[in-house]
């Protein structure tokens, strides 16, 4: 499919629905109801102009398809996911990586959308351009959603300069000492006994933080992650226990290899969500059974 | 409602809530808070209050609530829009005295303050620390932190740093209601919907901010700024293109007309080649080998595109000079005419040439004078239509013309605002942007923090009544100072 109005027709008005992808992250936040009729987004790129760097993209391309036509020309988004993720996938998830002391966050990246509203309505969310303040930024509620506010069928997302080289390095150092030693590294993660810290830039500038790196004992490691990441995100406190799991340092997140128990939110903030939620869906059509506020940090 | 009655005993009500040294309704303070910094002359509030913790914020709306009163949040009223104007004889809440830095982190680079520090007092409070806080509007000697989460306010360096929303991390709201929340956490980590992100820029519609953590950003090792002049402003429009297309996001690329140089130049005296078309304030940076090889290519690159110099400040009081300029800008328009009305447009990066030609080509239409001061990096035009208001007929014209700029924006695939918001000003373009459904679709959101619809009501959407007292201000700005 790679029409919008053949989208809005596939989720309809009424009936309980939800837009399948990669199905990369399927069950975070909760699996939808039964009687959930599945509906896939549209694919394809719509235009991409390098010198503006944002791209037009509808939801159902994957990650890959999109990084493999923004990497012609040397750029990339601030989206990660594995190479079946798709973009509205992501969106929906709504999770930055552990880059995003440097790419900044997903939140930021999407500029505007389009949606099918839960009265099976085609509505347009922000602005194609990469600075806005016009009206209310519904891409912020968006992102992160996971499809419940309204089913995302195409996008725009600024994109940003690919760097020119990017290395992970491997020391002794604690995280509060490795983070003053290096100016805006893109990851910076502790496995409770060493740090990893991934560098990206123009190679001089990476070069002689190498430099700085190795005099104090660190060990360069390549370009690829050198440590497996858990998948599950907990929000690390000072004083908790690492317990196997990597801190990104940068984010407080601590990746664990099981499930965290729901995040705490404040009644007030639960109740304002639900608000939201039941202003922009008031029958619970759009991905019944699934919950934004069940997800990890 | 017979508001006079009425504010009687809201005045009591809230003397006895939060003191009667907080609470004003003399007319010179009427007066006084019947504006803010935009082209509306302005409502009228009905009891202005200055209230100094969060508790005092929450009596203030539920006493407005128990008076079926709308409320107005404001803090430095340096808005260009008109989203701090009383509409409806409201209580105005200024947070101006919630001006403290509560709490700073260092190890954790977040910062606790209350909605009325001034953003520079912040910035200098954090000179030598290793830290400042990004956003940087034009406006930043008086604007508060409050007020640029209101309108989500960008500035010169936002281009690289990404606006106010990018640099705030958690938000304590009081709601419409009176019920007060934390939106968002220290960590930017908060799951669920994004309620902190589309408070920003809520323009003080969804609730009033008393606390904010804002995110403090390293200083970067090296600073270079560049001053470049060109003898055609499409080529300074178009070296900026070619820029961002090479790959680099400087940290700021600013841009100003032969006019607006030639009248700064004349009010401070900074060194602006006055007889060149256009200048270009370019500033990266860094670490110091990735700056140099940014300024290297800026300056192959503009040379390429027709600049005539490129100079490169040499020490921190030059380059503290060719800001000085740019920040001048509005403050020096007095020199030449006593009003001007300023827009706010987007429009892609790639647009600039025609959309300047358009826009000097519709001044001189209706016989107006036009300044292009702007953050060309991110494509946020500021076109100054600079006028005298005693002059007959002037009024009418500079609307049309700015309806007509506001138009070509739109045509070229831009926005309606940047970086000033919505307010009163705009909201009368909103339906040239947004169709029925999208609006109706922002009242939703409106809706599910403001149910009653008493936070800073009649701003930003079209929809439903209007604002009787400013009405008439949709077709007669008197022009603006700030």
């Amino acid at each position: 499919m790679n029409d919008l109005e053949d989208f809005r027709e596939s989720v309809g008005e009424s009936d309980p629905v939800a837009v399948v992808g990669g199905r990369t992250h399927w069950t975070v936040g909760g699996n939808p109801t039964d009687d959930t009729r599945l509906v896939s987004a549209p694919v394809g790129i719509d235009f991409f102009d390098p010198s503006e760097m944002t791209v037009s993209v509808k939801a159902g391309t994957t990650l890959k398809d999109l990084n493999e036509e923004l990497s012609r020309y040397r750029q990339e988004v601030c989206l990660e996911g594995s190479s079946e993720t798709t973009v509205g996938g992501a969106l929906m998830i709504g999770t930055d990586g552990i880059r995003r002391n440097l790419i900044g966050s997903i939140r930021e990246t999407l500029l505007q959308a389009e949606y099918v509203d839960a009265k099976g309505k085609l509505i347009k969310a922000g602005g194609p351009t990469v600075k806005n303040v016009t009206g209310y930024d519904l891409c912020r509620l968006l992102v992160g959603s996971l499809g419940t506010l309204g089913l995302v069928g195409r996008v725009i997302l600024r994109t940003r300069p690919q760097s020119e080289k990017s290395v992970w390095l491997r020391g002794g150092l604690s995280p509060e000492k490795a983070r003053h030693i290096c100016f805006r590294p893109s990851s910076l993660l502790w496995n409770g006994e060493e740090t990893f810290i991934q560098l990206e830039g123009y190679g001089v500038n990476v070069d002689s933080e190498i430099l700085n790196l190795k005099n104090l004992g660190y060990e360069e490691l390549g370009v690829k992650c050198p440590i497996s990441i858990p998948s599950f995100r907990h929000k690390f406190v000072d004083g908790m226990s690492l317990d196997n799991g990597i801190i990104d340092v940068y984010s407080s997140i601590l990746y664990k290899s099981v499930e965290a128990s729901e995040p705490q939110h404040s009644e007030e903030v639960l109740r304002l969500g639900n608000r939201v939620r039941k202003m922009f869906d008031p029958l619970g059509r759009l991905n019944p059974g699934r919950d934004p506020y069940r997800t990890g940090p | 409602m017979n508001r006079s009655r009425g504010n009687d005993q809201l005045f009591q009500e809230l003397c006895r809530d939060i003191g009667t040294n907080r609470v004003h309704r003399d007319g010179a303070s009427q007066l006084l808070y019947s504006r803010d910094g935009s082209a509306f002359p302005g409502g009228i509030p009905g009891v202005v209050c200055f209230p100094e913790t969060t508790q005092h914020v929450v009596d203030c709306i539920k006493a407005a609530n128990r008076h079926d009163r709308s409320f107005v949040p404001r803090g430095a009223g340096t808005g260009l829009a008109g989203g701090a104007v009383p509409c409806d004889a409201p209580l105005v809440i200024s947070t101006t005295k919630m001006n403290s830095i509560l709490e700073v982190n260092y190890e954790k680079r977040f910062a606790w303050v209350g909605p009325g520090v001034v953003n520079l007092d912040l910035t200098k409070s954090l000179a030598g620390t290793g830290f400042h806080f990004a956003p940087d509007p034009s406006s930043q000697q008086s604007c508060t932190i409050g007020g640029n989460v209101a309108n989500n306010s960008g500035g010169p360096h936002c281009l690289a740093y990404g606006v106010t929303n990018a640099h705030i991390l958690a938000i304590e709201v009081v709601l419409p209601d009176g019920t007060l929340v934390q939106l968002g956490d220290v960590d930017g980590h908060a799951s669920g919907y994004d309620l902190r992100g589309v408070f920003v820029g809520g323009e003080g519609t969804l609730g009033i901010a008393t606390r904010i953590a804002v995110k403090l950003t390293p200083d970067p090792p090296e600073i270079r700024t560049l001053l470049l002049d060109f003898m055609d402003v499409a080529d300074a429009a178009k070296t900026v293109s070619a820029i961002i297309a090479s790959g680099i996001v400087p940290a700021a690329i600013e841009m100003m007309d032969k006019r607006i140089v030639n009248v700064v130049e004349e009010f401070v005296k900074v060194g602006y080649p006055t007889d060149a078309a256009a200048v270009l304030i370019i500033e990266v940076d860094g670490l110091p080998e990735g700056v140099k090889i940014e300024v290297e290519r800026i300056q192959s690159i503009s040379l390429e595109h027709g600049a005539r110099s490129v100079r490169v400040a040499s020490s921190d009081e030059e380059r503290e000079q060719i800001w000085k300029g740019r920040k001048s800008a509005f403050g020096a328009v007095a020199q030449i005419q006593p009003g001007y009305y300023l827009h706010d447009t987007v429009i892609p990066r790639t647009k600039l040439v025609e959309v300047l030609e358009a826009v000097y080509e519709i001044a001189n239409r209706y016989e107006l004078i036009v300044m292009n001061v702007f953050h060309a990096g991110d494509g946020n035009l500021h076109p100054l239509l600079v006028f005298d208001p005693q002059e007959p007929g002037i009024m009418e014209r500079v609307l049309v013309a700015g309806e007509e700029i506001v138009q070509v924006s739109l045509d070229a695939g831009g926005v309606l605002s940047g970086e000033h918001g919505i307010g009163l000003e705009k909201k009368r373009f909103m339906e040239k942007l947004f169709s029925e459904e999208d609006l109706a679709a922002q009242k939703l959101l409106k809706d599910a923090f403001d149910p009653d619809g008493r936070a800073n009501p009649f701003k930003v959407l079209p929809s439903g009544a209007s604002c009787s007292e400013v009405n008439h201000l949709n077709q007669l700005p008197d022009g603006a100072w700030v």
